[in-house]
């Protein structure tokens, strides 16, 4: 079954490329080098909680660490200032950090394997935490609490992924080729067992799926979309030390994929939009050093008065704004197929 | 041998320390089923607010009682404004205590800023008393077990011999039949999340005076509570103290053998009960 072309118009997958390629045209490079790529990564590591939420209804805090432990990997493989580890010819660094941040991710699934629900959250939290003090204070691997710096993006076919527009477009691919991997595992029958699994858990086993199995995997393939991020956030920052798996950026995750809407895939990106936009902002409103007090607040807001976060927001008003329009095209939608 | 019993008792003071701040989060969530992700915060707070009341009136015992009194207002004020309107929903009630431990965090950053304070406790309590085997050991590392014992048995008095402690556990094992015998269940939930959130400004002052206090203080502490209650057991007592001990002794005995791998200890625990009972050791259900 093909997609017609008016569905294939209205995938929001789609919308976020056309809106990716079309931002460097209309932006400086500031922008696109700093605050867009950023949005992209921060975007790309909280889709994996978002899938998470949004498939297999788990909430977990580990995200930040996984895309920590692809990090990790990364840097200790790379050429790098600090003289720690080996460097290895990049790809190898890259795919190492790429399967050992899901080896991370399978773990996390695999030790919060029978809690549920805040039992998960606290359990993930702290799974997140320990490995912010082990690479904090082990001095040996990880250079303790200075981390590892220096690290640099490659040159791929003699571009350098360094320079803003490059390292653009390679999280761009990164984050649009997530997303679309997320939508599309969605329709898959692993995406129904994911939603079953979701939905009714006894039934799932009843029916002789393994709900073990399949929540490992779900955590998995989240660990796997969070290492991409996490491989673009260590070369984005060039260094990756502690900071970079502390509660605080455990819970700055969480609080994007709430911002934008964890129910939805999008939502990651449009929490991070939101996100770093006030971090860049919150300068002019109040003091720069306040930002954290403007994101709880708007956070606090987010969660008490709009559950679905922005994207449930948007999907209301243009359902009041238009309410004919939305029902006109489910009905055309379905005409289509 | 004197190098195992300093070390058995510096375990002793950390898991006592724990049990301070993790009796009163697992307290909240026995009985209202919150996660109180500000419990962290709360306890920076009460250390905060302990020690500028310490030094303004130059008493320690009354930077002590403000402490505990001031974070119970809070805490108060937070469960009536921000949890009461989702009474139910769990997870969002954890997210918006997250919210509060952010926005607390900042305001206490901007107030305090990123020193470190040293409070100065009485005389008394400055120095060491004399031991067999050890020679000494800090006071104020003895006043903080002596206090852990004090608020652990002062909480099973509560809890078992008073009329709100028969509440406290009839509402644990089913809240709404109590609410149906005509008891204000509501007025029981406000007092205990009150209680409990005091517990955690308490533990700031006597955790800030036998240690220090400074901003990422709260980080630990809601980590350490966590640990605590995962591995015990959610909102006992009892588990509250073993989750502590437990974790107290590991984390003081793996910095001592394998410091640079000692978290490690720490999460193989927790990974190990988790296994076994995913409810905590004296965990029900």
């Amino acid at each position: 079954m093909t997609p017609m072309p008016q569905q294939l118009l209205r995938h929001p997958v789609l919308w976020l490329a056309l809106a990716g390629l079309a931002f460097p045209l209309i932006a400086g490079e500031f922008w696109v080098g700093t605050v867009a790529a950023r949005v992209l990564i921060i975007g790309t590591m909280a889709l994996s909680l978002t899938f998470l939420t949004s498939s297999a209804g788990l909430v977990s805090f580990a995200q930040a660490g996984v895309a920590g432990v692809a990090g990790y990997t990364l840097a200790l493989l790379s050429p790098n200032i600090t003289g720690v580890g080996m460097a290895v010819p990049w790809p190898l660094a890259v795919g190492a950090a790429l399967v050992m941040g899901t080896l991370a991710g399978l773990l996390v699934g695999w030790v919060s394997v029978r809690s549920s629900g805040i039992y998960l959250l606290m359990i993930t939290l702290a799974m997140s935490v320990s490995l912010f003090y082990l690479v904090s204070q082990n001095t040996e691997i990880f250079n303790g609490f200075d981390g590892i710096n220096g690290l640099k993006p490659p040159e791929l076919f003699g571009m350098d992924l360094r320079a803003p527009i490059p390292f653009y477009g390679m999280a761009l691919a990164a984050a649009v080729l997530s997303a679309a991997a997320v939508m599309h595992l969605d329709r898959t029958p692993f995406g129904l067992q994911l939603h079953a699994l979701r939905n009714a858990p006894r039934r799932v086993a009843a029916l002789g799926f393994s709900t073990t199995l399949l929540r490992i995997a779900a955590f998995g393939i989240a660990g796997l979309i969070a290492s991409v991020g996490g491989v673009l956030n260590t070369w984005f920052s060039g260094q990756m030390s502690p900071g970079a798996v502390d509660v605080h950026a455990a819970v700055n995750l969480l609080v994007v994929a709430v911002l934008g809407g964890i129910r939805h895939p999008l939502g990651a990106f449009l929490g991070a939009a939101a996100f770093v936009l006030l971090e860049n902002y919150a300068a002019s409103v109040i003091d720069r050093e306040r930002f954290n007090l403007v994101i709880g607040a708007v956070f606090i807001v987010i969660v008490l008065f709009a559950k679905d976060g922005l994207i449930g927001l948007i999907q209301q008003l243009r359902a009041q704004i238009k309410p004919a329009w939305t029902g006109v095209c489910a009905k055309s939608g379905r005409k289509a197929v | 041998m004197r190098f195992y019993i300093l070390l058995s008792l510096n375990a002793l003071t950390v898991a006592s320390l724990y049990f301070l701040v993790a009796s009163g989060f697992s307290l909240i969530f026995g009985l209202l089923r919150t996660v109180n992700m500000a419990h962290g915060a709360f306890y920076l707070l009460g250390a905060y607010v302990g020690y500028d009341i310490a030094s303004y009136t130059g008493s320690w015992l009354l930077g002590l009682a403000g402490a505990a009194v001031a974070v119970a207002a809070v805490g108060l004020v937070m469960h009536l404004t921000l949890l009461r309107t989702l009474s139910g929903d769990e997870l969002r009630q954890a997210l918006v205590t997250i919210g509060f431990a952010i926005v607390v965090g900042d305001l206490l950053l901007a107030r305090y800023g990123g020193i470190t304070y040293q409070f100065a406790p009485p005389e008394i309590l400055y120095g060491t008393t004399p031991m067999p085997v050890i020679r000494g050991y800090p006071t104020i590392r003895l006043v903080v077990i002596a206090s852990a014992l004090l608020v652990g048995l002062g909480l099973w008095l509560l809890i078992h011999r008073t009329r709100l402690g028969m509440l406290i556990r009839a509402g644990v094992d089913d809240r709404d039949i109590l609410s149906a015998m005509g008891f204000n269940v509501q007025r029981v939930l406000v007092l205990v999340f009150a209680l409990g959130a005091g517990l955690a400004g308490l533990a700031g002052v006597i955790g800030g005076s036998a240690l220090s206090v400074s901003p990422g203080e709260d980080a630990r502490f809601l980590l350490s509570s966590l640990v605590v209650v995962i591995i015990g057991g959610m909102g006992s007592l009892a588990g509250a103290a073993l989750g502590a001990l437990l974790i107290g002794f590991a984390e003081q005995f793996g910095l001592a053998f394998i410091p640079n791998y000692a978290t490690l200890l720490t999460f193989l625990l927790m990974v190990a009960v988790l296994a076994v009972r995913p409810q905590g050791l004296l965990g029900r259900g």
